[in-house]
This record gives C-alpha cells, sequence and structure tokens, in this order.
C-alpha cells in the first residue's frame, strides 16, 4: 500500500483510477507525513487523492492576518432564528423515517475550552439507504418520503448541541471507480468570533470505509482524523426509543480579549 | 497565541449541501433596491478559469456606519434588521451575489472591509479572504501593506454603477486570490 504511484490523471471528475490507486495514492503521502515529524491538525487543501480538490486548493500559502474589527466578533442567532423542533429530523413529516434512530449531542467549546454559548449549529445528511434530498444526487438507493435530513439547533448556556436523526447509510461517489464514502453528517458550526467558523463531518466509530476515503484521509495525522469520530455513549442511548452518540466539537481560539467585552459594540 | 486544545478538522462541505444551508433572503443582508442597497458580487473561479457553480459564500460585515450589529434574525429576516451576515450559493455560471450596504470603518481611519468565507466542494477546508472597499484609506492598512501589490490588488473590490464586485480565484497565477489564516489556527 506504500509504493509510489505514478502521477494520477489530472481530471477531476473522471472515475478512471481503481481504489488500489487511489489508496496507494493515500499510502504514500501518509508514509511522507510520518517521515516528516511535523504534526498537522486540519486537512490539507492539496490532496491528490479527492479528485476534485486538483483545481480548487490555492497554490500559495495562507498570508497572516492580524485579527481586527468584525474578525473579533460574530453573527448573533436566537429564538428567532431557529425553532426548538428544528433539532428533530425525524418529525418533519407525517410519517416515521425509515432506519436507526439516533440521537447525537455534543459540546463547542474554543481553542481555551470556553463553551459556545447560543450560538448556531446546522447538520445536514444522506437518509438510512445513503441517499441525499438533493437534485444532483443520482444515488439509485430511496428517497426516504419521511426524511429531508436537515436540522438545525442552537447550543444551550454550557454550549451543548442535541439532535434527534437516523443513522446516515454510506454512499458512492464519482471520485474513482467503486469509491464509497463512510456514513457522516455534515456540521456547519460558528464559535464567537468569525475566525472560528467551521464547517466538517462527524463519522461513526469503527467504519471500514475510512482508510479508503480520501475525503477522510486528507487529514493525514490520526490523532486529528480521531477527533471526528463520534463516541457510542450508553448513557445518551434512551430506553426503547433511540441510541445515542457523542460528539464534541472544538474551534480554534479566540483572539478577542475578556477586557473588549464591554466595548460599545 | 497558545491554545489548550487542538481544534477539530474542517471537511469539504461537499455536494450536497444545497437543500440546506440555503434559506429564503439568505444573500439579502438588506432588501435589494432599498434606499442605500448596493449588489456585492462577483465570480468563483477554478485553475482551470472556469466557474465553481457549487460554492458557498458567507460575509460578515459593520454596517455603513461601522457598527457591529449584535443582533439575530439573519434566518429569519424581517426587512429592517440588519444582522451583518449573509450566505450566497453559486449559480451555475459561479456568480454570488449579495444585496447589503459597503460598511464603514469600525474604527477611525480604518479601511472598511467584507470579512467572506468560502466553502466548496473540492475545497477540503474553508478559506477566509477580506473584500476592501476601494477607499483612500487603503493606503494605511496593515495587510495590504504586507502584501506586494500585485497581491494586494485581488483583495480590493472593483466600484460599479450598482454596487461592488469582487471575482474570488481559488487557484490562478499572481492573481490568486490571498487567503488568510489566523492567529490560533494550524495547518
Amino acid at each position: 500500500m506504500h509504493r509510489m504511484t505514478a502521477t494520477p490523471t489530472l481530471n477531476s471528475d473522471s472515475a478512471s483510477a481503481s481504489q488500489a490507486e487511489v489508496s496507494g495514492e493515500i499510502g504514500a503521502i501518509e508514509s511522507a507525513y510520518l517521515r516528516s515529524g511535523v504534526e498537522e491538525t486540519q486537512p490539507r487543501l492539496d490532496y491528490a487523492p479527492y479528485r476534485s480538490s486538483l483545481l480548487r486548493h490555492p497554490t500559495k500559502d495562507l498570508h497572516h492576518a492580524d485579527p481586527e474589527g468584525v474578525e473579533l466578533w460574530t453573527p448573533c442567532f436566537g429564538e428567532r432564528d431557529v425553532h426548538p423542533l428544528e433539532s428533530d429530523l425525524t418529525i418533519q413529516h407525517t410519517g416515521a423515517p425509515i432506519g436507526e434512530r439516533m440521537v447525537v449531542t455534543g459540546r463547542i467549546v474554543d481553542g481555551d475550552g470556553r463553551a459556545v454559548r447560543r450560538q448556531l449549529v446546522e447538520i445536514w445528511q444522506a437518509n438510512a439507504g445513503g441517499r441525499y434530498i438533493h437534485k444532483r444526487d443520482q444515488h439509485p438507493s430511496p428517497i426516504d418520503p419521511n426524511f429531508t435530513g436537515v436540522g438545525r439547533c442552537l447550543t444551550d448556556d454550557d454550549g451543548y448541541y442535541r439532535f434527534t436523526t437516523i443513522k446516515p447509510g454510506p454512499y458512492p461517489w464519482k471520485n474513482h471507480r467503486n469509491a464509497w464514502r463512510p456514513a457522516h453528517i455534515h456540521f456547519s458550526v460558528f464559535g464567537t468570533e468569525f475566525t472560528q467558523r467551521m464547517i466538517t463531518q462527524m463519522y461513526f466509530p469503527g467504519d471500514p470505509l475510512f482508510a479508503l476515503d480520501p475525503i477522510y484521509q486528507s487529514i493525514t495525522d490520526q490523532k486529528a482524523r480521531d477527533r471526528l469520530v463520534a463516541s457510542y455513549d450508553h448513557d445518551v442511548t434512551t430506553h426503547e426509543w433511540a441510541t445515542g452518540y457523542r460528539w464534541d466539537i472544538v474551534l480554534t481560539g479566540a483572539n478577542r480579549t475578556p477586557v473588549d467585552e464591554g466595548a460599545d459594540h | 497565541m497558545s491554545t489548550l486544545l487542538t481544534a477539530t478538522p474542517g471537511q469539504t462541505v461537499g455536494p450536497f449541501f444545497g437543500y440546506a444551508l440555503p434559506f429564503d433572503s439568505d444573500s439579502d443582508l438588506v432588501p435589494p433596491g432599498s434606499p442605500g442597497a448596493i449588489q456585492f458580487h462577483g465570480v468563483v473561479t477554478d485553475g482551470a478559469g472556469d466557474p465553481v457553480p457549487d460554492a458557498l459564500l458567507e460575509i460578515w460585515q459593520a454596517d455603513a456606519d461601522g457598527v457591529i450589529p449584535s443582533v439575530s434574525g439573519s434566518l429569519r429576516r424581517d426587512g429592517w434588521t440588519f444582522t451583518g451576515w449573509g450566505r450566497s450559493a453559486t449559480d451555475d455560471a459561479g456568480h454570488y451575489s449579495f444585496s447589503t450596504v459597503p460598511p464603514g470603518p469600525t474604527s477611525p481611519g480604518a479601511a472598511p472591509f467584507f470579512l467572506i468565507t468560502v466553502f466548496a466542494r473540492g475545497l477540503l477546508n474553508r478559506l477566509f479572504t477580506r473584500a476592501y472597499l476601494p477607499c483612500d484609506q487603503l493606503a494605511g492598512d496593515p495587510l495590504l501593506n504586507s502584501l506586494p501589490p500585485h497581491r494586494s490588488q485581488t483583495l480590493i473590490a472593483t466600484r460599479e454603477a450598482a454596487g461592488l464586485r469582487f471575482d474570488i480565484r481559488l487557484q490562478s497565477g499572481d492573481d490568486e486570490t490571498v487567503f488568510l489564516s489566523y492567529p490560533g489556527h494550524r495547518a
């Protein structure tokens, strides 16, 4: 798996490569990363095994900016924006969706461990058969008329979010031949400063597709990849109702000093 | 700045956000055509110069007087409250568009800018950039002055009859948009 491979075909949407070829590229990048000894914590933007990234990653280094003005603040969301029932993805239609009902909950904190309170969390996901309600998803798996797969909530005063949903299925995509995404839920999260804004994907423990998936593997460091995997938590599981998963989110450090809190914004 | 905890990694927004993240009037920070409204818009292109039809942009800005908003209501806009935040998915031509007001300076003499995040299929993590208003204050801006002139130009919007234009080149030569990292961000 760690052999060097020839330069891949630079076609961002052709499904021509085999899984073995893509896995070879993934393995070569990981080997080089392990040899480098420099820890990485985020996905690489330039990651050729994910073909769609070839023409969409910047070629120049990110430029350092000292945050100022709006960069030290973030949009506010409130009860007016999000109804409490939007956090339950299983009650949006007349019937109950097919699949494993589950609760996912966790805490959002900044890099200093401070709770992100009363802030917006958005999720979206495929149904139990691995199908999205999206016109571009042509995977021949059934649409569930009782499942849209979109939810929102506000974190509580301790930074906790909580959704009730259905466990999503894995699904095929066109990165390469016989490519399958591990089951995941997309999360969109705001912090206390807009420079903490992030979108990511939460995965499920023990997924056999992890090693094969170039999006998950674009995070070269195993400890960092593990941060995207929820834990099964029997204390979240509820009697005769739903299984439970816990997944905490850490945002980047805050730059606004507490002294600013009384400023006239 | 050192922090206690390591941040959770980002991942691409993927191709299927279109039924989930856009919402009614998401890109209308003020009603289009209302007094003082401008169009802030542009095209997102890839390394082949082709439009990116599945990108999602967000802007966060001060109001026209330079006041940073701290009011809710972005997701259910009432047409009267300026929340400072908006979201626009690109169309099939890679075009995004906001109806808003030009931000004012948040401190005396500061060069006003829109803060932008870019998400897209194929983009493994979000990108940040600033879109500055063309104005006299640019000459004293520390960020622009930390870049060579041909690079700082990529951060300055162009004035048009209806407002401001700001194109985003994800991958290019000298005119590739400058994307930003902040203290606390890591590779």
